[in-house]
């Protein structure tokens, strides 16, 4: 299976008023054609800054890619010629955020909006355009998508502007979709819709998913492989098969833990105690040392590099490499 | 860090507002020490009329014989002391008038914006003037004045605040723990309405000057007081000859309120954003 | 749970709350109805958890039963005491038995205040305490709920999320209240977190014998905290039962669909779980509809349903709105099929 995006040691950082954050610390996975991979963190755990640089997306100033490369289908997004990377942004590797109504503008219709990427990027005329914006209306699941179509983005509701967002990122039949948190902002059984939406599409189109999120139920559901990030590092990475039954960080161990809600019933959860280090003040050693039950004096000290623990499953941690498996 | 101190490290970065600041203090020391420093009366004849700058008298002498730069210190006094009075006068009246509105909406707001809008849709400088033609243009009067055509702007965007801060989840849990209203006006909602309100407060004082030097210009000024206007209505007919005349008082009000100017923007930039931490 | 019938501190009577809709100079007055004869009670100790969607009027009931906002209809009752309509004064004191925790952290605190000055506030409106002794007691609040004393003079814009909750809870057991609403206390906060404010939640109400009226979206939150869970949909409750009953097996089809529609955080159980998506969106709340409000979602829809509103009524121990409830075999377990085809929008 060859890989769809390849992301080598990519690092980015932040310029703010009281310093600089280092949002994302030489970070590297890759998706394989047809793969669904999650990120999984916490606030400050770096996750969106990566959907965003894929597309190198990161507003610059304050931000900008300090180190790494981001290989799709062979080149390097983060040198591609500015021509270049809009010929990539939503005809290859297209995206889906958090508040559908943030995404799409208020005073356009939906035909316009899905039709622009049309218009963009394959150069249909007006009337292939007008047909095929219904044609994807139908596909995401939306009913009476000729009239839908003339409607602006308030005459719908949330779960319905989702779905045209989804076309709207479907229209060009990307390569890769990027879906930052998508279903946070809605009801859960919305949210059951617009999941089942895009497994099905995925299926249909062939097409590879990096999904953000905090929702370890919906990696459970969704991905096949999920990538835990920590204060802008990477941590573990595993299949979701393996990750839920035997998990290897402790932090991992720890998420897991206080998202068992039923099997605990009536007993308190095991609670991961502290909060995320501000990241103008990182702990010496390894970032989750101080809030770790199986904490070293070694922790404290260095830093723990990424290492495989068994084929495919790299874990940054001394505890977890110590182990036997 | 605290409130205050990001405040004044943003403020510090613009260099603008920084250099704004700067001329103002200036402005504002003349205004304070000069009459102390330079004692001439402004409205002694000192000299023969038309003298040049830098001669016997450091800006020269205006139609009348009188010396220009006394009436530079003694008129900043009188801009500055109009300007801020009626820009504070004009907005505790705004800010209690617009907190009511927007605190206890219905009728009370109804009422209130009724009484606004209607002093909004007259042309604020037209009624200044009315207003000090009829009552007898003293300091006072004016700075009254301008004070009551400024105060709706005030009231609208306290109002506004008011209304966004009282949906608010802080206010609604004090009203949960029984908090009386005035409290809870004044000492919960009001710091967090003030930032707009103070760079609204402070451009107006900009504005107070000038709405001060065009009555002045008009002849509307105070009799007994030499301001910036006064100074160029006296000058606007040798226009031509004795151009420094108009231009020496005007180059002052137009520094000091594009200084005032400059001062509100680096308000208004350093409140905004408010310091959050996420 | 203990043998003695436990007294019931809070009780919503029939609760109706409509706003009305702004329209043209000509239209006819709308209304949305956001509670539509809502009836549940409260008992000492306890946690009741309110479950829905958006729009089913769960965070509107909270500010019916605070009094922050005026019942159209209906009777609230705390502590045996009728205070629907009762006067300033009377409430305020009555305000030291019920207090409220928000949703989110970062507008439910006053960001011009300090810590101290926050939590201080409600004892300086209702004791009668000299300012040393308050903050004598500021700080043992805080402690109690994990803060250090350190934070007392910090502002808001210091604290993270989860800090900031623990202040918010601090300050609603300032005045010893008997029951406290929490209206989705820990949605806004990241995952680890929410496992610590829940904690200390449960150990608060141990030690305090607080009562909860716990409002969430969160369904395994809720099967967790819960002693009793309501189901709410578009204004009424549709299914009131024990939290263990639920576990078993829930009786109306909304409360069905809810349940199978949360994200299970293991994917054996995942690929196993057949799920119910349910079609179409929630209707608003401006103009529900005719019959029982669920029937435009509801597979196992009869005519019956779009005739005749179901009433709130006693099936196997739990309270049900449903034509069909108690009928056995309903509802049923939903089939793969089914729910492919229920998974398509309404038109």
């Amino acid at each position: 299976m060859s890989a769809v995006l390849h992301v080598e040691d990519l690092s980015v950082h932040f310029r703010t008023t009281l310093g600089v954050v280092k949002a994302v610390d030489k970070l590297s996975f890759a998706i394989g054609e047809g793969e669904t991979v999650a990120i999984v963190g916490e606030s400050g755990s770096g996750k969106s800054t990566v959907a965003l640089a894929a597309l190198r997306l990161i507003p610059d100033p304050p931000g900008k890619v300090s180190g790494g490369r981001i290989l799709f289908d062979g080149q390097d997004i983060l040198t591609l010629p500015d021509a270049a990377i809009r010929a990539v942004r939503g005809r290859r590797i297209a995206m889906i955020f958090q508040d559908p109504m943030m995404a799409l503008n208020p005073v356009y219709t939906v035909e316009r909006q899905i039709g622009e990427v049309l218009r963009l990027h394959l150069g249909l005329s007006k009337r292939e355009v007008i047909a095929e914006v219904v044609e994807l209306l139908r596909l995401v699941g939306v009913p009476a998508p000729e009239d839908r179509a003339r409607q602006y983005p308030h005459n719908l509701s949330g779960g319905m502007r989702q779905r045209v967002m989804i076309a709207m990122a479907l229209a060009c039949r990307p390569k890769l979709l990027i879906a930052d948190e998508p279903t946070t902002a809605l009801d859960v059984t919305v949210q059951a819709q617009v999941l089942g939406l895009i497994q099905s599409l995925k299926d249909k189109l062939g097409m590879a998913v990096l999904l953000i999120t905090h929702n370890l139920g919906i990696v459970a559901e969704t991905a096949h492989r999920v990538i835990v990030m920590y204060a802008g590092r990477k941590v573990e990475e595993d299949s979701v098969a393996r990750i839920f039954k035997d998990p290897r960080h402790p932090y991992t161990q720890g998420l897991l833990d206080a998202a068992k809600w039923e099997e605990t019933e009536g007993a308190l959860l095991r609670e991961i105690p502290g909060a995320v280090p501000s990241p103008f003040d990182m702990p010496k050693g390894c970032s989750f040392a101080p809030r770790c039950f199986a904490m070293l004096p070694l922790c404290r000290q260095e830093a723990p590099a990424l290492q495989e623990i068994a084929p495919q499953r790299p874990v940054a941690c001394f505890v977890a490499q110590k182990r036997q498996i | 860090m605290s409130f205050l101190r990001a405040f004044w490290l943003r403020f510090r970065n613009n260099r603008a507002a920084v250099g704004g600041a700067a001329v103002l203090s200036l402005v504002v020391l003349l205004a304070l020490i000069g009459p102390f420093v330079y004692p001439t009366d402004p409205f002694d004849m000192v000299g023969r009329p038309f003298m040049l700058p830098f001669d016997r008298y450091p800006l020269g002498t205006d139609v009348a014989g009188r010396d220009i730069l006394a009436g530079i210190i003694h008129g900043g006094r009188v801009s500055l002391l109009i300007g801020v009075m009626a820009s504070l006068a004009a907005t505790v009246v705004g800010v209690t008038l617009g907190a009511l509105a927007g605190y206890y909406g219905g009728l009370i707001d109804d009422v209130l914006m009724r009484f606004t809008e209607f002093f909004l849709t007259i042309p604020s400088f037209v009624l200044a003037v009315v207003l000090v033609a009829i009552f007898s243009p003293t300091v006072v009067n004016i700075t009254i004045s301008i004070a009551v055509v400024s105060w709706p702007s005030v009231a609208r965007l306290a109002r506004g605040e008011f209304i966004t801060q009282r949906d608010r989840d802080y206010v609604q849990g004090c009203r949960a723990i029984g908090m009386p209203d005035w409290e809870i006006i004044m000492l919960q909602i009001l710091p967090n309405a003030l930032p707009p309100v103070i760079v609204v407060a402070s451009l107006m004082v900009a504005t107070a000057i000038l709405t001060e030097s065009g009555l002045s210009f008009l002849g509307l000024g105070d009799p007994n007081r030499v301001s910036w206007g006064y100074m160029i209505g006296v000058a606007r007919t040798v226009l031509r000859v004795a151009w420094w005349m108009a231009a020496i008082p005007g180059s002052m009000i137009l520094l000091t309120v594009l200084a005032i100017n400059l001062v509100g923007e680096g308000l208004s930039d350093a409140l905004n954003p408010r310091l959050k931490q996420r | 749970m203990t043998g003695m019938p436990a007294e019931t501190v809070l009780e919503a009577i029939d609760l109706v709350k409509h706003y009305p809709v702004k329209h043209g100079l000509f239209a006819p007055a709308r209304h949305v109805h956001a509670l539509d004869g809502i009836s549940l009670d409260l008992k000492r100790g306890e946690t009741l958890a309110v479950v829905g969607e958006s729009g089913c009027g769960k965070s509107t009931l909270a500010k019916c039963l605070m009094r922050l906002e005026e019942p159209t209809r209906g009777r609230v009752v705390l502590m045996g005491r009728d205070i629907t309509r009762a006067d300033k004064r009377t409430l305020r004191v009555l305000r030291r038995q019920i207090q409220i925790v928000f949703q989110d952290p970062y507008a439910s605190l006053n960001p011009r205040r300090s810590i101290g000055t926050i939590v201080g506030d409600p004892i300086r409106l209702h004791e009668p305490l000299e300012r040393p002794a308050r903050r004598r007691k500021v700080s043992e609040l805080l402690e109690t709920v994990g803060l250090g004393p350190e934070f007392m003079d910090r502002h808001p814009h210091e604290l993270s999320g989860g800090q900031r909750q623990r202040v918010a809870i601090a300050r609603a057991l300032a005045v010893n209240p008997s029951i406290i609403l929490c209206d989705e206390p820990v949605s806004a906060l990241d995952v680890s977190i929410q496992a610590q404010v829940i904690n200390l939640l449960k150990r608060l109400q141990r030690k305090l014998g607080i009562a909860y009226l716990f409002i969430t979206h969160d369904l395994a939150l809720v099967q967790h905290i819960a002693d009793r869970i309501a189901v709410m949909y578009l204004g009424e409750i549709v299914e009131l039962a024990d939290a263990r009953a639920t576990r078993a097996s829930v009786l109306h089809p909304y409360s069905q669909a809810l349940f199978s529609a949360a994200p299970v955080a293991d994917p054996e159980a995942a690929a196993r779980n057949t799920r119910i998506i349910l079609s179409g969106d929630v209707p608003s709340p401006v103009d529900p509809p005719c019959g029982c409000r669920f029937h435009t979602r509801c597979s196992y829809r009869k005519d019956v349903c779009v005739a005749e509103a179901p009433a709130l009524g006693a099936v196997a121990g739990r309270l049900v709105r449903c034509h069909f409830a108690g009928k056995s075999g309903f509802p049923p377990a939903p089939t793969a099929a089914a729910a492919v085809e229920a998974g398509k929008e309404a038109p």
